[in-house]
């Protein structure tokens, strides 16, 4: 081939790099590997990951739920996932397919109008939600309140660092774990308040109300949800008045993965359909009346409007989204519920028994629904490390990562896979070890 | 070739003037809708806002693409054609009439006369098409 | 259609499939729970009524499991994909995705690893962060790397942020804030300017000369008022023509008190053959998901790394993951940790550690391949590109002269004159089983065509290519209707896009619902 274009040499491939900006070496990077070699390689590393091999009451915006075994099946048909963004409708059915149904659940879960084809994840919806938010309003404070994850906070702060956005904080009680029943913050400035429910603590903040205030104000309403099996028992954000909900879409068969990568689920108003951040895809129709699905709307997208788009999202998490559609579909309308029922009952069952080990509390006294906070006897991170080293349990997250004035607290979140079993051995281990270091 | 009415003023945005006592009709060209292709969404002021003339009082959008609409008169929005918000479609299929965009109510009249004629804005046209 | 000429595709039976909840019947289900083993408590105990649904999930699919397999099962035999042939979409770098990659990101030591696990009894995967991270650095000439960012567009925004936090601290902010200004060519992609819009930047475009290079003089000119905070720059460029006066551009933009950030979406023209580093460029992101072989899934996930200068390293997201020296672990080996002590940092950009399966599979594919591999695939890639320019140079307009890297821009210019368009061609080349190209992209270019093959395709195949553009040419002149009408062969024809945007539709509802309003 190379002759054929009246080449020489595959360095002629390169002839309009400056010479002195070409590499004379190799690269220093490892040779080439057998399969054998390489997963040898790989297995070796992910024997060093202990913390995977064990039973595990870890939350905390990830979480492990039952992945039916058809989810991974479907997501690895080459059709999916070796095809791209569906510029091309004729050839891209399936996937566009694929995505106008995942937004009509994202939709019915969270009792909004519109979704889109999804965000990076949870916290890069929520900085999108609040940067639609000041688009919208035309406003420019956002007040976030309560107990919201801190990473997704993080997260909120870099992208408005720039934006002209005023964050404003609102503490939560110290009693019952939720907002305050009334915020002093909103005013005719304020573009949206930010809740997230369940909150980091696990507690259900009353949404409604929450709302209410929000639109006396003239603000809009971001509803947060990092654990979006709670929408299946949950009343949805959408009922409740929320003007934008984002969500992490992890907990819908989705493996943990060390973080990633997961999908953001991104649903407002209609009236606020042309605001959204994001792809979406609309019904459509040929010459012979044949229904079909496309790319719409994308006036709002990067490659037309440039800075003035929406967002600067291109690449989104279609597999992963494809991934939680085959997840809600197999479930459906009874498994959702079934299996958000079996985690609150879990996790109300292990927040009763713990309560009732000597030296152990539940500082907060709103309902949660699959995580909770423990007041322990000593330092939790060091509780939990012994947990780990002598019962081979994963008791949760120590607060004191996200908050040093909690040494002693610690979240437990307890879901359809932990079996009876795991939640006596964890009640056994924090009684013995607590028992014992007294 | 465009369709450029002679009893209309017209700017180098392509947006078209008429006249109508102290008001003006605005709406974009023939020649304008052609170019943007299939109109799916216009993006209207409401009534009572000013603008300057030459600023920008809202956006026609096509399947691909996004254009700004200028005042090519100052004054105050005095009416904006509801029926866009439905019928966006009216912009291509009848952009003189039906496709109108809003009625300015003009706070300089002389500024019409520094408009392009019909002629002139044909020439213009023809000019850019080059 | 003249069958003849279409060797690659036959027609193929296409199973009509109603959307999941047009499926629903009541009272199925596709899965079964283990009973309850703990004791039960009313559930209105748990949480008080006013804080449940009250919808009972209505319009949600209940469906069978054999139901859920079959309704993605025909679905999924309408799309085209890579691994039923060449997908030469420029800017996107379809290359095959090794299934090896796959096994390793379903390792369930990874797979099931919580991202708030202990980093002592994370070392595994922390280890695999710090030797991407490692190997990036080498590919790139940067030395600061993270792996946060979660694709392309989300590394633009790190690097613009980076690039914004080192001149508010090198300036300090009130000498700064006059320095707002973010060069652009005018042939970048749409994510440059939108992310630099979030960092707080005004954009300004910079031309192109006729060659389809950065036009030096008016850089110079621009660089010379004294605001520009920096240079977004894609080389190779979007045109596939390496930007030769890369030195010289960095350059000015340092003279002028900018930095240069670099879009290394087109990497896949330049790894193992020239490092951005070794060019004057202070900060670049990768797309995993496209030099480095991780799988575009019908639109994702990408991820998108940051690699920086050293200088600019305090100022990359935290935490990063760095391998502690002093402190050794049990076993004797080094022990990485996760450290979030960067005062300077420009904070998170995503939660927890970004797309980790992504890395995962990048890493795999970087040992697959190895060092020489590596070079081999950008040769094989820039090799298949410049031999469709060349041979497609006689049927279609080529606007540059310069010789393309790993992707090559034609136009519709001959063709239009029948009245035959990008879009046309585009559309008729599916008829021969082939994805189109990227289509009107540039911008600058009109009709542009720009075809990516990148390495995953042979000879034989490439002149399949070339044959189906051949013929299509042929056809926009002796019968440009059949070209006009294309696609002929898939279960649907071209869908009416204006009316999708003016009453848009982006969601099923019930019957009743959806005729009430």
């Amino acid at each position: 081939m190379l002759h054929q274009i009246g080449l020489h040499s595959a360095e002629d491939l390169f002839a309009s790099i400056p010479k002195e900006l070409r590499l004379t070496r190799a690269l220093d990077t490892p040779a080439a590997l057998s399969e054998i070699e390489l997963l040898a390689g790989f297995e070796r590393m992910a024997a060093n990951n202990a913390a995977s091999q064990r039973a595990s009451f870890l939350g905390a915006g990830a979480y492990s739920h039952y992945i039916p075994t058809i989810v991974d099946h479907i997501i690895s048909r080459s059709e999916f996932f070796t095809a791209y963004t569906p510029y091309q409708p004729e050839i891209s059915q399936g996937t566009l397919q694929v995505i106008f149904e995942f937004q009509t659940l994202v939709c019915q879960l969270t009792g909004m109008d519109v979704a889109n084809a999804s965000m990076y994840d949870g916290s890069t919806a929520l900085a999108e939600a609040v940067l639609m938010a000041e688009r919208v309003t035309k406003r420019s404070k956002v007040v976030a309140c309560g107990a919201i994850h801190p990473e997704y906070l993080e997260v909120v702060n870099t992208y408005v660092q720039h934006a002209g956005i005023e964050l404003q904080h609102v503490a939560f009680k110290p009693s019952s774990g939720q907002v305050p029943a009334s915020i002093a913050h909103l005013d005719d400035k304020t573009a949206a308040l930010v809740v997230q429910s369940p909150n980091f603590f696990g507690c259900i903040e009353d949404v409604a109300a929450l709302a209410e205030q929000a639109h006396n104000a003239g603000a809009l309403l971001i509803v947060a949800v990092t654990e979006a099996m709670s929408l299946g028992l949950l009343k949805s954000p959408g009922a409740a008045g929320a003007d934008i909900v984002v969500a992490e879409g992890q907990s819908f068969g989705v493996p943990l993965s060390y973080g990633g990568p997961y999908v953001g689920l991104f649903a407002t108003r209609d009236k606020y359909a042309r605001q959204i951040p994001g792809r979406l895809v609309g019904e459509a129709y040929d010459k012979q009346g044949r229904r079909g699905f496309v790319l719409t709307l994308a006036t709002r997208e990067q490659h037309i409007r440039r800075e003035k788009a929406t967002s600067n999202i291109c690449t989104n998490e279609g597999l992963i989204a494809l991934a939680a559609t085959v997840y809600m579909e197999t479930m459906g309308r009874r498994g959702l519920r079934d299996v958000a029922i079996q985690c609150a009952q879990k996790a109300s069952y292990t927040s009763r028994r713990i309560a009732e080990i000597e030296g152990f509390s539940l500082p907060f006294s709103a309902p949660t629904f699959n995580e909770f906070v423990v007041l322990g006897p000593g330092n939790a991170a060091e509780l939990l490390s012994r947990l780990a080293a002598e019962r081979d349990i994963n008791g949760g997250l120590a607060l004191s990562r996200y908050f040093p004035d909690r040494p002693n607290d610690f979240l437990v979140c307890v879901t359809e896979i932990n079996s009876r079993a795991e939640i006596d051995a964890l009640l056994d281990g924090l009684a013995d070890i607590a028992h014992s270091s007294a | 070739m465009a369709n450029v009415p002679e009893n209309l003023h017209y700017s180098k945005d392509h947006e078209w003037v008429r006249v109508e006592g102290d008001i003006a009709v605005v709406g974009i060209t023939d020649y304008a809708q052609n170019s943007l292709g299939d109109v799916v969404y216009v993006e209207l002021p409401k009534v009572g806002e000013e603008f300057a003339a030459n600023e920008s009082f809202g956006s026609v959008e096509s399947v691909k693409a996004v254009s700004e609409v200028f005042s090519p008169v100052s004054g105050t929005v005095a009416e904006v054609n509801e029926v866009l918000n439905d019928e966006p479609e009216k912009v291509n299929g009848d952009s003189y009439g039906e496709g109108w965009m809003i009625k300015v109510r003009m706070s300089n009249s002389g500024e019409v006369d520094s408009l392009l004629t019909a002629a002139e804005y044909e020439d213009f046209t023809k000019a850019e098409t080059e | 259609m003249r069958s003849t000429d279409i060797t690659k595709v036959t027609s193929h039976i296409s199973h009509n499939e109603a959307l999941i909840f047009e499926r629903s019947q009541t009272g199925r289900i596709g899965y079964r729970l283990p009973p309850l083993d703990v004791d039960e408590t009313a559930i209105d105990e748990i949480v008080p009524k006013k804080f449940q649904r009250d919808d009972d999930l209505e319009g949600l699919p209940e469906v069978s499991e054999v139901d859920v397999i079959r309704h993605f099962t025909r679905m999924s035999t309408w799309n085209y994909s890579i691994d039923l042939g060449m997908y030469p979409l420029g800017s996107c770098t379809m290359k095959y995705n090794s299934r090896l990659n796959e096994k390793v990101a379903r390792i369930p030591g990874f797979a099931n690893l919580h991202p708030l696990a202990d980093e002592k009894e994370a070392q595994g995967a922390l280890q695999i962060i710090y030797e991407l991270q490692h190997h990036l650095a080498e590919i790139t000439g940067l030395p600061g790397v993270s792996l946060q960012p979660a694709a392309g567009a989300h590394g633009e925004m790190t690097g613009v942020m980076i690039i914004r936090a080192y001149i508010d601290a090198r300036d300090g902010e009130g000498a700064s804030a006059n320095r707002r200004t973010m060069l652009i060519p005018d042939s970048a992609h749409g994510t440059n300017p939108a992310s630099a819009h979030l960092s707080g930047f005004s954009v300004k475009t910079i031309r192109s000369t006729a060659e389809g290079l950065t036009d030096l003089a008016h850089l110079r000119e621009i660089c010379s008022h004294g605001d520009v905070a920096g240079l977004m720059l894609t080389n190779p460029n979007t045109l596939g023509l390496f930007e030769r006066n890369i030195q010289e551009i960095c350059q000015i933009v340092h003279d002028a008190g900018g930095l240069v950030y670099m879009d290394g979406a087109n990497m896949n023209a330049l790894v193992g053959v020239a490092r951005p580093g070794d060019m004057g460029v202070d900060v670049i992101h990768l797309n995993l998901h496209k030099t480095f072989s991780t799988p575009h899934g019908g639109g994702g996930p990408g991820c998108g790394p940051c690699c920086s200068t050293a200088e600019l390293e305090p100022f990359l997201p935290v935490p990063r993951i760095v391998k502690s020296e002093s402190d050794v672990s049990p076993g004797g080996g080094a022990t990485f940790r996760v450290d979030f002590n960067y005062p300077q940092s420009i904070g998170r950009v995503k939660a927890f550690f970004g797309n980790y399966g992504m890395m995962l599979r990048a890493l795999a594919y970087i040992q697959t391949h190895g060092n020489d591999g590596l070079r081999e695939a950008t040769e094989a890639a820039v090799l298949n590109s410049r031999y469709i320019a060349h041979e497609l140079a006689s049927d279609y307009e080529k606007p540059f002269d310069a010789p393309s890297m790993h992707e090559v821009v034609f136009t519709d210019k001959r063709q239009s004159r029948k009245g035959v368009h990008t879009l046309d061609i585009a559309k008729r080349l599916i008829d021969y089983g082939f994805h189109p190209m990227t289509i009107y992209f540039p911008l600058i270019v009109q009709g542009a065509m720009l075809i990516e093959p990148t390495e995953s395709v042979g000879h034989q195949e490439l002149d399949q290519f070339v044959a189906a553009m051949r013929a299509i040419a042929r056809e926009a002149v002796d019968d440009p209707e059949l070209v006009l009408n294309a696609p002929h062969s898939t279960r649907i024809g071209r869908l009416d896009e204006a009316a999708a945007a003016r009453k848009p539709v982006l969601r099923w509802k019930p019957k009743q619902a959806a005729s009430a309003g």
